[in-house]
């Protein structure tokens, strides 16, 4: 992808410096808009230039902003101007130079190297195919595909090496792992004991079960409460939204998908 | 010994790093005199493969105010563009005090807390 259009505010020779609350609500209120901003002032280091196109900010004198316009760079005289009429003027030069910017939402698993093994329980796991392998080793390929506030993938991790930066609570958040997080995590994995098999299966076959003692007792009450109860459980364990939870596919495709992220899982490991 | 680099990363899409003390943070940044980049969210960079991630891991010492050192090492390293292993310092404004991570910014001693 391209970069993003950097604003500099600049504030060395012919750009007078900002007052500080003026300076503050500048760049709080573009960086809420999600602009990177670079606070440029003599002798300061910043990150290099790179290939993007810059747009610099200052309360230039003497025309200097006009006469320096040119290539990627162009500059734009702020002085006198509030937050918002800032966040205009940038507005309006990331809409000129800037092509609009496929969407991204903030919520993705990241891997930690230093503690996944590679044993592809995670590609096995997830049904929404974020999962991939590049030359024998896992990787998050679809990370649009995730589900929002899902953290599943993470919680079947043996290695907790799954991160979610935005989750509440570590260490999948990225807080460091200690032993007893592996242990409560291995006990979360251990998904045969917890939930007698297959999670997936685990999920049909309690319905099969619930829909038979409905047949049987007619009892449909128990039979719901049963449900729900697995499916709390589940929940719980894993922290899986009820949302995503309800948007589960029908049982055969579940079916399906959880056969082919095994059957990829299987293959990458014979591959190593 | 150069002055190191600040980068100030403001997660803007999401409440997870306290807003009174990332606000308080940048207050501060933009109160002192030194220069520092500062980015809405790294969690968005990392995500689109930003290039720019590259130029802000860049080389020399580097201080970064964001969340959990072990999620930002490897929000850069999936972004393509993984924090050089030496000379960087990850401040986490989601357990750490406004005070404590600006203090360790700007390199001087925290102030003292009324009790």
């Amino acid at each position: 992808m391209n970069a993003a259009l950097r604003v500099v505010l600049y504030e060395g020779d012919g750009s007078r410096p900002l007052e500080n609350g003026d300076r503050y609500n500048v760049m709080r209120t573009l960086l809420e808009k999600g602009f990177a901003v670079t606070r440029a002032t003599p002798g300061g280091h910043v990150s290099p230039a790179g290939d993007g196109e810059v747009l610099v900010l200052g309360r230039f004198s003497d025309g200097a902003a006009a006469a320096a316009n040119r290539g990627d760079v162009r500059l734009r005289d702020i002085d006198g101007l509030d937050a918002d009429s800032v966040l205009e003027v940038v507005e309006t030069a990331a809409g000129e130079t800037v092509g609009a910017r496929r969407p991204w939402k903030p919520w993705f698993p990241v891997i930690d190297y230093d503690r996944c093994t590679n044993c592809m329980q995670c590609l096995s796991f997830c049904l929404f195919d974020v999962y991939g392998v590049n030359e024998g080793k896992i990787q998050v390929r679809n990370q649009t595909n995730c589900k929002t506030d899902c953290p599943a993938c993470s919680r079947v991790c043996p290695e907790v090496a799954i991160l979610f930066p935005k989750y509440r609570s570590g260490p999948i958040n990225g807080d460091e792992v200690d032993a007893e997080d592996v242990r409560r995590e291995a006990m979360k994995v251990d998904i045969s004991s917890l939930l007698g098999g297959d999670i997936y299966q685990t999920l049909r076959d309690r319905s099969a079960h619930a829909k038979s003692r409905f047949s049987k007792e007619r009892d449909s009450d128990r039979a719901l409460k049963e449900r729900q109860r697995c499916l709390i459980k589940l929940q719980q364990d894993l922290d899986i939204p009820p949302e995503v939870l309800a948007s589960l596919p029908s049982p055969q495709e579940i079916q399906e998908r959880a056969a082919a992220a095994q059957s990829k899982a299987e293959q990458a490991l014979n591959e190593r | 010994m150069p002055q190191p680099r600040i980068l100030y990363c403001h997660c803007a899409y999401a409440q997870v790093v306290p807003k009174s003390v990332k606000e308080e943070v940048l207050r501060q940044l933009a109160a002192s005199d030194v220069a520092f980049d500062a980015v809405a969210d790294l969690c968005e960079m990392s995500a689109r493969q930003d290039p720019a991630l590259g130029q802000l891991a860049g080389e020399g010492c580097l201080k970064i105010a964001a969340c959990y050192p072990r999620a930002v090492r490897w929000l850069f390293s999936a972004g393509g563009s993984p924090l050089p292993s030496e000379g960087v310092e990850i401040l986490n404004m989601r357990v750490d005090t406004a005070e404590t991570v600006a203090s360790a910014l700007l390199g001087r001693q925290p102030a003292e807390v009324a009790a």
